[in-house]
């Protein structure tokens, strides 16, 4: 039995954000994200005005600050990068604490850290606040190849028992002795990766057969018709509109 | 009632795999609207082409099969796969959505099934296998038996003519395996069930068939082909330690 993988990001609620439609969502912080990107890097106040406004959602959403702050260290990897700008760019150099730094690559960090941060925080929101299956139908409503969603949904469905394949067969090489010490066991892997794909494979062909039997044509049916009314659209638009307005203002003030 | 047409028809099927091998020699089976029957054989006999053939996923070399009067041909094809339910043996392959509902709501949705018509059919057959409050779970969260059950639902969500049962009985514990016996009695409607559990085609079909090296080797009631040991052997069917199929009353 999974785990409940589809649990891991999101957090359950009934908060006026939990039952916006999924496409409104979806849409708002992707113009969000749009907006915050476009803004001059030099309008530090905007950013700082970024941030207050995710902290309004959030709170909106009763998302507890700790849980997001924890979320967001998956930027970490991306961070290490902007860190190294101020050291490795060319330009004017600047002193800070006795370090000699370049101007421009202290722009650029910052210019990275700020936007990075901003659509990482919108993005954990989204997926803290939006169940993963109504994701993919705000996808699919915003007309993204249905293909590509019929994709994601087998992976979300399957993900766990070909975990489960890999789990059952990695206690059948231990129950006869076989420990991974390294390099002359990695043929023993790679062939157990081999055998986990063809039976996902196979697996693929006999769902194929149990879809054709009921009837699939090569479309997926429409079940769940996700529906926003005119209000939600102008509800989940406040975000992108709000920001929209300040990264206006800074570019006419800088 | 004697106008209805039988639910299936099999006449002269035969089939051989690209590969040259030939798996069904002329397959002849009448199953009358109503009926439960058993199909036994042992592995490698042909059932699982058999079945394939019964919603067209695999194209008769010879012969021809009826659904309650419509042959399966190309043009029949949307509306053949509506009428023959098929239950596959493994629940994870049958249930590909990601909830039970949306699951359920596949077939008839891909007929242009929508709204509260759909919703009415998907909770009904989830209340005829007693699953109707795990409607919104995913598949994967749910026991063996509780995904077979799911199983046998997305088909019945079709309305079938004929519900066609790949080993019903495997994998599952004795209550799941009684449990699901009991929706099964429950259900009216035609029933084709493949399956090696004997004692569980005498419980639930009056009559079985013996499919063995691609033609229906026998043809009777299911208690007294089980009581005839010469065939039994013949075919490679054998009953489980202790069980004496003279022992039970058989459903008639």
């Amino acid at each position: 039995m999974g785990a409940g993988h589809a649990h891991t990001l999101y957090r359950a609620g009934s908060s006026p954000v939990h039952t916006l439609p999924p496409h409104c969502k979806i849409a708002a912080v992707f113009c969000f994200v749009l907006v915050v990107v476009a803004t001059p890097r030099e309008a530090l106040w905007a950013f700082g005005l970024y941030a207050v406004l995710l902290a309004v959602v959030a709170a909106t959403a009763r998302i507890p600050a700790g849980f997001l702050l924890k979320r967001l260290l998956i930027e970490i990897p991306f961070v290490a990068f902007a860190v190294l700008m101020p050291f490795v760019a060319e330009g004017a150099r600047v002193e800070v604490l006795g370090l000699s730094l370049s101007e421009s690559g202290l722009w650029g960090a910052w210019n990275i850290l700020a936007k990075g941060t901003l659509g990482v925080a919108a993005s954990v929101i989204l997926a803290s606040t939006t169940e993963l299956r109504a994701l993919l139908l705000g996808l699919q409503r915003l007309r993204m190849p249905p293909l590509l969603v019929q994709i994601a949904s087998f992976m979300i469905r399957y993900g766990d028992v070909i975990t489960d394949e890999m789990r059952r067969m990695r206690i059948a090489r231990r129950s006869r002795g076989f420990e991974a010490r390294g390099v002359r066991q990695w043929g023993v892997l790679a062939k157990s990766a081999g055998a986990l794909f063809i039976r996902s494979y196979e697996r693929g062909e006999r769902v194929h057969l149990a879809m054709l039997s009921r009837g699939y044509t090569g479309t997926m049916p429409v079940i769940d018709e996700a529906t926003a009314s005119r209000a939600q659209w102008t509800y989940a638009a406040a975000l992108p509109l709000t920001a929209l307005a300040v990264c206006l203002t800074g570019w006419m003030l800088t | 009632m004697t106008s209805a047409p039988p639910s299936l028809q099999v006449s002269g099927l035969a089939y051989a795999y690209p590969d040259g091998h030939q798996a069904l020699f002329g397959v002849e089976l009448t199953v009358a609207r109503g009926e439960r029957v058993a199909l036994l054989g042992p592995n490698g006999a042909g059932k699982t082409t058999l079945v394939l053939h019964l919603n067209g996923i695999l194209e008769a070399g010879a012969g021809s099969v009826t659904v309650a009067g419509l042959p399966v041909a190309k043009p029949n094809l949307a509306e053949i796969r509506r009428r023959v339910g098929i239950v596959f043996q493994d629940p994870d392959d049958q249930l590909f959505m990601p909830t039970v509902r949306e699951d359920v709501a596949f077939g008839p949705a891909a007929a242009g099934m929508r709204g509260a018509e759909l919703a009415e059919r998907v909770h009904r057959a989830l209340d005829r296998v007693g699953m109707a409050e795990f409607a919104d779970r995913p598949p994967h969260h749910l026991s063996f038996g509780q995904r077979r059950r799911v199983a046998v639902a997305t088909v019945l969500a079709m309305e079938p003519e004929i519900l066609v049962l790949d080993e019903p009985s495997s994998n599952l514990d004795p209550a799941s395996r009684r449990e699901l016996a009991d929706i099964l009695r429950s259900l009216d409607v035609t029933v084709l069930m493949v399956t090696h559990d004997l004692p569980y085609a005498l419980e639930l079909c009056p009559r079985s068939v013996v499919l063995s090296g691609g033609v229906i080797a026998a043809d009777g009631g299911t208690q007294n082909l089980l009581c005839d040991q010469e065939l039994m052997r013949e075919h490679r069917l054998e009953l489980p330690f202790g069980f004496d199929p003279r022992s039970v009353t058989a459903p008639v």
